[in-house]
C-alpha cells in the first residue's frame, strides 16, 4: 500500500530479476498544455505490459510500439508528438500540447 | 540505462537520498550525480554539472542549457505521511494517502489497534512514536499527523516533529484538547514552535464521518505540500 510514485524503478528491477527485457520512456520536453511533466516515466516490458504514464493516455500506444523496437535493437529513440504531427489522427495530443519522449533500453 | 544505474536509483530511493541522472538524448549515454559528485560514462562541463547538481535540491527534471541535448532527471525522496495512532480515521486516511502517492506508515504501539486486519496492506510500526520517528527520520518530504487522542502517543511525536524540517504537522482534537496540548508543549520548552501544528486539523469541508475527516486532512497536507503554509487571514 505504501506506494512510491517512483515505484517504476522497483518494477524495472523486478523485471530485470525475472530476466524480462524492458525499456524506459521519459518525457524530456513539453510545450503547451501537455498533461505529464518532464521526467514522467513509463516502463514497458517485451510483451507490451506497461506501468506509469507519459501523457493522459493519448500517446501511450505509440510509445509502447517504439519501446518494442528499442528492446529489439538496443538503440534508444527520441519521439515527438503534437497536434501538428502527420500522425495527429492516431496519436495527437487532444489538449494541443507537444511532448518529446526518450525511450531507452534497460540493460 | 545500465543495470548499475537502475540499482543506484533504487538504493537512493530506499535511503531517501536525492539523485540526478543526466542522459545525452542523441545516444543515451548517462552519468549519475549525487551529493558526492558525478560518475558514469557521460562527462559534463562545469556549468552543466553545476546546473544538474542544483536539481538535487529543487527536485526538478529538465533539459540542461547548451546545445548538447542533455536531459537531467531528478529522483528525490517520495512524499511520506506518518500517522500517529492506528485509530478509525487512520483506517480511512492510510489508503487514501497511498492512492495519492504518499508512502504511508501508521505508528501505534498498541497491537490491538495497529493490526494487519484493521490496516490491510498498510506499513505498520508497533514502536513507540519517539522510537519510530528516530528510526524513520524526519525530513522535508515528510508530513506527520497525530490522531491518537492519547497524549502518551501524540506528545512525544510532536516534541520530535516541531523542531524538525517536516513540511506538515497536524494534530486531531477539539479546541480544548488542543489548548491543553499547547500547555504541555510549552512546558516542554517548545512554545515558539507550536504555531506549526495544524489544529483543528484538515481543511474545513464540514464532514464529520471518519472518511470525510480523512479527506480534509489529506487535502490540507497536499495543499501545504504545493502551496506552502498560508498566512492566517484572521477570519
Amino acid at each position: 500500500m505504501s506506494k512510491d510514485p517512483d515505484s517504476i524503478v522497483a518494477i524495472l528491477q523486478e523485471w530485470r530479476a525475472a530476466g524480462k527485457p524492458a525499456a524506459l520512456a521519459t518525457v524530456v520536453s513539453t510545450w503547451g498544455s501537455s498533461p505529464r511533466p518532464e521526467g514522467s516515466h513509463l516502463a514497458v516490458d517485451e510483451a507490451g505490459h506497461f506501468v506509469g504514464a507519459v501523457s493522459g493516455g493519448c500517446i501511450e500506444g505509440a510509445v509502447i510500439d517504439a519501446a518494442a523496437q528499442v528492446i529489439a535493437s538496443g538503440c534508444p529513440q527520441l519521439l515527438e508528438f503534437g497536434v501538428s504531427d502527420e500522425q495527429a489522427w492516431q496519436v495527437g495530443l487532444a489538449c494541443g500540447g507537444r511532448v518529446q519522449v526518450f525511450v531507452e533500453p534497460v540493460e | 540505462m545500465k543495470a548499475a544505474t537502475l540499482a543506484r536509483i533504487a538504493r537512493a530511493q530506499e535511503q531517501r537520498e536525492a539523485l540526478v541522472v543526466v542522459t545525452r538524448l542523441t545516444d543515451g549515454i548517462q552519468c549519475v550525480i549525487d551529493a558526492a559528485g558525478s560518475s558514469g560514462d557521460l562527462v559534463l562541463g562545469p556549468e552543466q554539472a553545476a546546473e544538474a547538481t542544483a536539481l538535487l535540491a529543487s527536485g526538478h527534471s529538465t533539459q540542461l542549457a547548451g546545445a548538447d541535448k542533455l536531459f537531467a532527471r531528478a529522483y528525490v525522496p517520495s512524499a511520506r505521511l506518518l500517522i500517529i495512532g492506528a485509530v478509525h480515521i487512520a483506517q480511512a486516511l492510510a489508503p487514501m494517502a497511498a492512492a495519492a502517492g504518499f508512502e504511508v506508515i501508521v505508528i501505534d504501539p498498541r497491537g490491538a489497534f495497529a493490526s494487519p486486519e484493521r490496516f490491510p496492506g498498510v506499513q505498520l510500526s508497533d514502536e513507540w512514536p519517539d522510537e519510530a520517528l528516530a528510526r524513520l527520520g524526519l525530513d522535508a518530504a515528510t508530513a506527520l499527523v497525530a490522531l491518537s487522542h492519547d497524549p502518551k502517543l501524540d506528545d512525544p511525536a510532536l516534541e520530535l516533529a516541531l523542531p524538525s524540517t517536516l513540511f506538515y504537522i497536524g494534530a486531531l482534537g477539539s479546541r480544548r484538547t488542543h489548548e491543553k496540548r499547547l500547555e504541555r508543549l510549552r512546558a516542554a520548552g517548545l512554545g515558539d514552535l507550536t504555531g506549526r501544528i495544524h489544529s483543528p486539523i484538515g481543511l474545513d469541508l464540514g464532514g464529520r464521518a471518519p472518511a470525510e475527516i480523512a479527506v480534509s486532512i489529506l487535502a490540507e497536507v497536499i495543499q501545504v505540500r504545493y502551496r506552502g503554509e498560508r498566512v492566517e487571514t484572521g477570519a
